[in-house]
């Protein structure tokens, strides 16, 4: 029966093939008799300037390495902060005290029912000055905060579909809440709570794009920054756009790796 | 095989768990109705039953798996409250074997025994290995030790249970139904290990519906019903003369095939 279907299907994934080319090649002429309409300028021979430039032998870092720096750096402090903050939370819900369980409750309801931005303007306008606070740590804890929400709910979820018998085991063996959390339920929650956790991480580069709007010089703001001095739109924004796919897509395929593995245990 | 018979006008040896006119509810559904129970050092209690009848909540109330809404439990003179600390001091003195196994999948057989003595009475490491070592000799299993549970069978995998929690060196033991999961020609091996520490005059409270096992080891044997303890009586007049026609009706269907 085999022999019969493989021609058939090899059939199918040629024809499925020239049909996606065909799509490309309709969606490029679309763009291109745009643009043609537009008479837009195209410059890219003045990106590579916006990466590096060499002056007399010496390199200089152009503002898209330095914004993307800043953006790495945004994001790994973010993330750290994150996975803490998650995990406390996560642990305040499942905890034994009321006020816990409500202080975690309300901060879940407040930060994942509010837009981003909204809570990046009262974090700026509102909460940095009666802190203290400049612009960049108020970026990292806003972003913090905000995955902070989405992390907790995935520690809990990995929390719960550790089995009961598991916590009974450890509870009639004598061990302490705290013993049974790190030497029991966390070592096998881990398992199912990463591929989710570095989804969120993927969520916190792109969210963190939105920093721009209180002026941190991470990758968008220099982006925008380069349009408004060369008006270079279409440039410039391709060029962001795929520094963002570059730095996404091997989180993308480290998830479903990791997920990949654990269905094959 | 004998054991020593408890004979009536000998000093009685202290209690070991005291239970005092319990109740739980789940719900409305009545789960535990007045338990009165005394289980005295070196006992050997066999607790029997229809399922649903609340044997297992009775003995999980025990070790405060479940709490309970009245009445009074006493482990070894304390009074189980709510005080986390007290009860995590009572349940080091409680082991407890589940129908399950509940071995922990992500370590190995030896770690699975040497973590609570680490953790809970802050044993050096060297120290705890040798005892589970010794514990697993016990079981029969020594040779196991690096194997992960999931490696096992069901039998090997009861017996690290049974290993683990004597690890804790605890003065009752609790089984819950320990053969209940177990293909059949692995029950024996499991039964073996928990007639040697009968033997070996540990406390123990026994969920089980192995009458054989029973009979050879149960200083009282208690029938429950309903959520209460229909009967209470040494095994020869629990067997040979029940009293109460529940009783007589859960024996028959049980030993008659």
């Amino acid at each position: 029966m085999n022999d019969i279907q493989k021609p058939q299907s090899q059939q199918s994934v040629i024809a499925n093939i020239a049909m996606f080319a065909l799509l490309v090649l309709g969606c490029v002429w679309i763009v291109l008799r745009g643009e043609a309409g537009l008479g837009y300028n195209w410059q890219w021979y003045r990106v590579p300037d916006f990466f590096y430039r060499v002056i007399d032998g010496e390199v200089i870092w152009g503002p898209l390495i330095f914004g993307l720096i800043v953006t790495l750096e945004i994001t790994s402090i973010s993330l750290i902060l994150t996975v803490i903050l998650g995990l406390v939370v996560a642990l305040l819900r499942l905890s034994d005290s009321l006020s816990g369980r409500w202080l975690a409750r309300g901060y879940l309801e407040a930060i994942r029912n509010t837009p981003l931005l909204v809570q990046l303007y009262l974090f700026y306008f509102v909460l940095s000055p009666i802190f203290g606070l400049d612009r960049y740590w108020t970026a990292v804890l806003t972003l913090a905060i905000f995955e902070g929400a989405f992390a907790a709910e995935i520690f809990r979820a990995g929390i719960l579909a550790v089995p009961k018998g598991q916590w009974e085991a450890s509870a009639s063996l004598g061990l302490s809440r705290f013993d049974c959390y790190r030497d029991v339920v966390l070592p096998q929650a881990i398992r199912l709570i990463l591929p989710p956790l570095t989804g969120q991480g993927i969520s916190l580069i792109k969210h963190s794009s939105i920093v721009s709007v209180i002026a941190v010089f991470d990758l968008f703001t220099e982006a925008r920054n380069l349009v408004s001095d060369t008006f270079m739109s279409f440039e410039v924004y391709f060029t962001v756009g795929a520094m963002y796919l570059a730095l996404i897509i091997p989180l993308s395929i480290l998830v479903s790796v990791i997920e990949h593995r654990m269905r094959a245990k | 095989m004998t054991f020593p018979d408890t004979a009536p006008n000998a000093v009685q040896p202290p209690e070991a768990i005291r239970i005092d006119s319990l109740h739980k509810w789940y719900g409305d559904f009545h789960a535990l109705r007045d338990i009165n129970l005394t289980v005295r050092e070196g006992e050997r209690v066999v607790v029997c039953g229809p399922s649903g009848s609340g044997k297992s909540t009775m003995i999980r109330c025990i070790n405060r798996l479940e709490r309970h809404e009245q009445g009074r439990i006493f482990v070894e003179g304390h009074e189980l409250t709510d005080n986390t600390k007290d009860i995590t001091a009572i349940r080091r003195e409680v082991g407890m074997v589940f129908q399950q196994f509940n071995l922990f999948p992500h370590l190995t057989v030896l770690q699975n025994l040497t973590l609570a003595p680490l953790r809970a009475k802050k044993m050096p490491k060297r120290d705890a290995e040798s005892l589970a070592m010794q514990y697993l000799e016990r079981v029969k299993i020594p040779d196991q030790a690096g194997k992960y549970p999931t490696q096992l069978s069901g039998g090997q995998q009861q017996r690290v249970a049974i290993a683990r929690s004597l690890c804790m060196k605890p003065r009752i033991m609790l089984f819950d139904e320990p053969t209940s999961a177990l293909d059949p020609e692995m029950i024996a091996e499991v039964l073996e290990v928990m007639i040697d520490l009968a033997r070996e005059g540990m406390t123990m409270i026994c969920v089980t519906h192995e009458m054989g096992f029973a009979r050879t080891v149960a200083d009282t044997m208690v029938f429950m019903d309903n959520g209460e303890i229909v009967e209470s009586a040494a095994p020869g007049n629990f067997f040979e003369a029940p009293k109460s026609d529940r009783t007589k009706l859960f024996l028959s269907q049980i030993l008659s095939h």
